[in-house]
């Protein structure tokens, strides 16, 4: 799967709020190799969602590129641009804001559709079910409105409409956030499903971190702006490198009645920094507890400690 | 451990444009000193509402708590208790955190000014006692430079930060118990972690109970003493954190506990994922309210409610499959295997 999808070149996007300016991308790169889920992991405000955005051209960058299939996106022909829209989908992470009320089901799935291909009538209407049984709902919530549908037939239907241009790569912003347990493993048996069936090449964007660990080849752990760390799956879980990724891990809630994860795991001091007046040097120096003058400096480049495991840390590269 | 709030036979109904929608349903439990117990079930399956309904917080004018209801406190009925007698008690003895801290503080107050306030109407303390009370709340809850903190806004904080106010808000009379609702839902996760770990230390210190309401059976393991399942309105299972985790009896118990991903499970694998969405709670539902989605519901689950049994004391469930004659399964989950 060395094949890459996109590759993201010291990617940067800054929001201008009064006279300062938010850094929610501050230089990431990384590749997304076809086929894989690569998941996007931190703390509200760390810039995943951005991340994603950027990628999809939703936003411009501030600075940076991003590739896609070795083509710069800002760059693309108004015929690729195109197909670029069509082949790269989003599934947002609230399923009640995602869809027009004023739209049926059928309406909201097929608007891509008359976009992108020339079907008949006849063939979209088809497809639209074809499409809702994929997703499992059935033909009849064709003609219903989103009002009527629960959380999970929302998201199945935000599903449906995204795979109606037929994409080869899917951004998933927290797509089961909003759900309830049970739901939750409803939509992500139904995403993995879709995965091996049609290829498809997600990036995954989540709080989650168990359900993280079940889903992703690689994942990238962001804080204010930056990938610290980014590696496969059972190499970060098993071994995280980066501080910060240490302490995110050990926060995870165990269902274990007998696990003392609460006292057991490496305690943060403080709180995320305020995005527009990040301080110089590591940002993650003021919480961390092995902190350097070093680290208050100048700020660690991602590099690789073992095969495919990079780390931003100036500890680990000792 | 003597018992501090005692709930019993608890029905809130809510009259909606399309019907009644009955959100508890003859609720019983009980609350011992000192103890933490969590109530665990998924969005609208009424555990918000019993907590509101305890401390009579509902609407009056489209809820109905049904007359056979008690929830005793200290031997008080609190159901019956007059406004006045009832103020007494609200914020006193019981405390109370809510989800969504912003929408609980007073965007256009201080601080300070909101701490006070709820100290000076509980207790005879003058301004300045109470502010070096205020003071001292904010440090209990680890907050750091206190007075200065007196005279911000909530809009000045991060969501951990007006956490811990609320915290040292419902703190503010010592209460015996504390209600949690979500208190770390919209957190994340190393927050979290600092806001259950500071909960714990502080029920320790202050011998309180806290009842702890979350849909997260993550956060309930290694925080809870007790916990108790709700689903459709009903508690569907009651036990040690140790019972629920280890050994549920009821199908939708262990369900829960095997759509969370589990270390053992191989990367990929297909979730547990339980078919079917909740029950609709204007229906009567005179069945056991999982029936529809059990995968082994009999024909007596679609007809009768099961009762309340329990082998082991302190853990029961409502479930047919504990009666004596129905066939033995194993569950899904838990040590069952499945």
């Amino acid at each position: 799967m060395a094949e890459v999808l996109f590759q993201a070149e010291s990617l940067k996007r800054y929001f201008k709020s009064g006279k300062t300016s938010v850094k929610a991308l501050d230089g990431v790169s990384f590749q997304i190799y076809r086929g894989e889920t690569l998941s996007l992991v931190g703390e509200s405000g760390c810039g995943k969602t951005t991340c994603a955005r950027t990628i999809l051209g939703i936003y411009e960058p501030t600075d940076g590129s991003v590739l896609w299939d070795g083509k710069e996106v800002s760059a693309l022909s108004r015929k690729e641009r195109t197909a670029f829209r069509r082949e790269n989908q989003m599934i947002f992470q609230d399923p009640y804001a995602c869809l027009d009320p004023r739209m049926t089901v059928a309406m909201s799935i097929e608007e891509g559709m008359r976009r992108h291909f020339s079907y008949s009538m006849a063939e979209r209407r088809s497809k639209t079910e074809e499409l809702l049984e994929t997703v499992g709902l059935t033909a009849e919530f064709a003609s219903r409105f989103p009002h009527e549908l629960s959380g999970g037939q929302r998201q199945r239907v935000g599903i449906a409409r995204a795979l109606a241009l037929e994409p080869r790569f899917l951004a998933c912003d927290e797509p089961i956030a909003a759900l309830d347990v049970s739901i939750q493993a409803q939509i992500i048996n139904l995403l993995m499903r879709l995965q091996k069936e049609r290829g498809l090449t997600y990036l995954m964007i989540s709080h989650d971190l168990t359900m993280v660990r079940h889903i992703s080849d690689r994942v990238a752990v962001m804080y204010l702006g930056s990938i610290v760390e980014i590696a496969d799956t059972e190499a970060l879980y098993e071994k995280p490198l980066h501080p910060y990724t240490q302490a995110l891990f050990s926060a995870i809630p165990k269902a274990e009645p007998d696990s003392d994860w609460l006292k057991e795991r490496l305690q943060l001091t403080g709180e995320i920094p305020d995005p527009g007046h990040v301080p110089p040097g590591c940002n993650f120096a003021p919480r961390c507890p092995y902190a350097s003058e070093r680290c208050r400096q100048a700020a660690p480049p991602l590099t690789e400690q073992e095969q495919g495991h990079f780390v931003a840390c100036w500890e680990t590269q000792a | 451990m003597g018992e501090l709030l005692n709930v019993k036979n608890l029905s809130v109904t809510f009259s909606a444009y399309n019907g009644e929608v009955k959100a508890v349903r003859g609720v019983s439990f009980t609350v011992y000193e000192g103890e933490t117990l969590a109530m665990v079930g998924e969005s609208g399956c009424g555990k918000s509402v019993t907590a509101k309904a305890i401390l009579r917080l509902l609407e009056r004018s489209s809820a109905t708590v049904s007359s056979n209801s008690v929830v005793e406190f200290e031997g008080k009925n609190l159901l019956t208790l007059s406004g006045k007698e009832l103020n007494q008690i609200r914020g006193n003895a019981i405390g109370m955190v809510f989800q969504d801290a912003m929408a609980s503080l007073n965007p256009t107050m201080t601080i300070g000014n909101q701490i006070i306030e709820t100290i000076r109407s509980h207790k005879k303390l003058g301004k300045r006692e109470a502010s070096k009370r205020a003071c001292e709340l904010l440090e209990l809850v680890e907050l750091p430079e206190p007075q200065a903190l007196l005279r911000r806004y909530p809009h000045e904080l991060s969501g951990g930060q007006r956490q811990r106010v609320m915290i040292a808000m419902a703190l503010s009379c010592d209460p015996k118990l504390l209600i949690a609702d979500e208190p770390t839902t919209a957190l994340d996760v190393t927050i979290q972690a600092q806001i259950l770990e500071l909960l714990q230390r502080l029920q320790k210190r202050l011998a309180m109970s806290v009842l702890l309401i979350t849909h997260d059976l993550g956060i309930v393991a290694g925080v809870a003493d007790g916990v108790q399942v709700m689903y459709g309105g009903s508690l569907i299972e009651k036990g040690t954190a140790q019972d629920i985790f280890c050994s549920p009896k009821h199908p939708y118990t262990a369900a829960l506990l095997t759509a969370i991903p589990r270390r053992s499970m191989e990367r990929r694998s297909d979730l547990y994922a339980l078919p079917g969405t909740p029950p609709d709670l204007r229906l009567a539902l005179d069945c056991c309210p999982f029936a529809a989605r059990c995968k082994y519901a009999m024909p007596i689950c679609k007809k009768q409610m099961p009762e309340e049994t329990g082998e082991t004391p302190g853990h029961s469930c409502r479930c047919w499959l504990q009666h004596p004659m129905a066939p033995r399964v194993a569950l899904n989950g838990g040590e069952a295997g499945g």
